[in-house]
């Protein structure tokens, strides 16, 4: 595993902040030179802590107005392949993210929708209809804060 | 009569441009959803490279972009940290529902939960529970610490349910524009 000094926490903390900054403008801040900021970057991605970059879009800007996370139970387990449910819910251009969980349900998605009704349509035309879909919990998105984490 | 005339030619124009400027913030064309969706799938693309693949022109790609910018669709370009990658072997969705006879509830769980460094994420809900933290920790034993003396005790909770996160089946996040 990968040790970090202070300098590594920091540029981590400013690229998750903003990845736009050049080497050059990062290490003025911090007081490096370009080249030995470069190099501490390329030594978090090749050591896979920076796994990649995102763009941060406004969703309610471009017309997505709700965000759901569902809850989703599998049902008959067993007789069900995680394999095809996990395809096939992977496809779905409005499921943003799929995480397999232990506890109350098996999958945990979130769900973007222009508004309400669009939200009903993607439920009952897509997710409803993907194999071994059981039991459902909704829950709308009101408001999101990430965090910068233990660095 | 002259210049009640020439008063009228300057003032629509500002006018039209006000309406123009206002409406432009949400009305996106094609090309703009194009370079999203290009975007979207690799931030890291240089200019040349994006407007090559969204078949435009660097100074209209620049252009657009600078645009899109400026009125808020796009907030930024973040790096993503695989917190695996740094020993934390160990994340939970916790799902709290909260005591709301208090009616500083949320604000009093918010602000204590920022103070805990291991939160991820923090999201409220309208549904069946309240709030969703995301917690990370090196393992089961420092989870447990943590649970304990960190979670347990922060302020007006009323149930909590965990979700032990096996795999992240899809992460990009992207909107299907």
């Amino acid at each position: 595993m990968i040790d970090l000094d202070d300098i590594d926490r920091q540029i981590l903390r400013a690229l998750s902040r903003d990845a736009t900054q050049s080497a050059g403008a990062l290490g003025r801040a911090l007081g490096l030179s370009q080249p030995a900021t470069w190099r501490r970057i390329r030594r978090l991605e090749t050591a896979g802590v920076i796994r990649g970059r995102r763009l941060r879009l406004n969703a309610e800007a471009l017309g997505f107005g709700v965000t759901v996370f569902l809850g989703v139970k599998l049902a008959r387990k067993g007789q069900v392949s995680l394999d095809d449910f996990e395809r096939a819910v992977t496809a779905i251009p409005e499921v943003q993210t799929v995480e397999h969980v232990l506890g109350l349900y098996d999958f945990r998605l979130r769900v973007v929708a222009r508004d309400l009704s669009d939200f009903e349509r993607v439920l009952r035309r897509r997710i409803m209809a993907l194999p071994g879909a059981g039991d459902l919990e909704a829950n709308v998105l009101l408001s999101e804060e990430r965090r910068p984490g233990p660095i | 009569m002259g210049v009640d005339k020439y008063k009228v030619l300057v003032q629509f124009p500002d006018y039209s441009f006000v309406i123009w400027a206002m409406s432009e913030k949400i009305m996106l064309d094609d090309l703009d959803r194009r370079l999203l969706r290009v975007l979207q799938g690799d931030p890291t693309l240089s200019g040349a490279d994006l407007a090559d693949r969204a078949g435009t022109s660097l100074s209209k790609c620049t252009r657009r972009l600078d645009r899109m910018r400026a009125s808020g669709v796009i907030e930024g370009v973040e790096a993503v940290i695989d917190w695996a990658a740094l020993g934390y072997a160990v994340e939970v969705s916790l799902r709290i529902t909260l005591d709301k006879t208090q009616p500083r509830a949320f604000d009093d769980f918010i602000a204590a939960a920022r103070e805990v460094p291991e939160v991820l994420e923090i999201q409220t809900f309208l549904g069946r529970v309240d709030l969703r933290l995301s917690v990370i920790a090196r393992d089961m034993a420092q989870y447990q610490q943590l649970y304990r003396d960190r979670i347990l005790t922060l302020p007006h909770i009323a149930d909590i349910e965990a979700l032990m996160h096996i795999a992240r089946v899809k992460s990009d996040e992207t909107l299907p524009i």
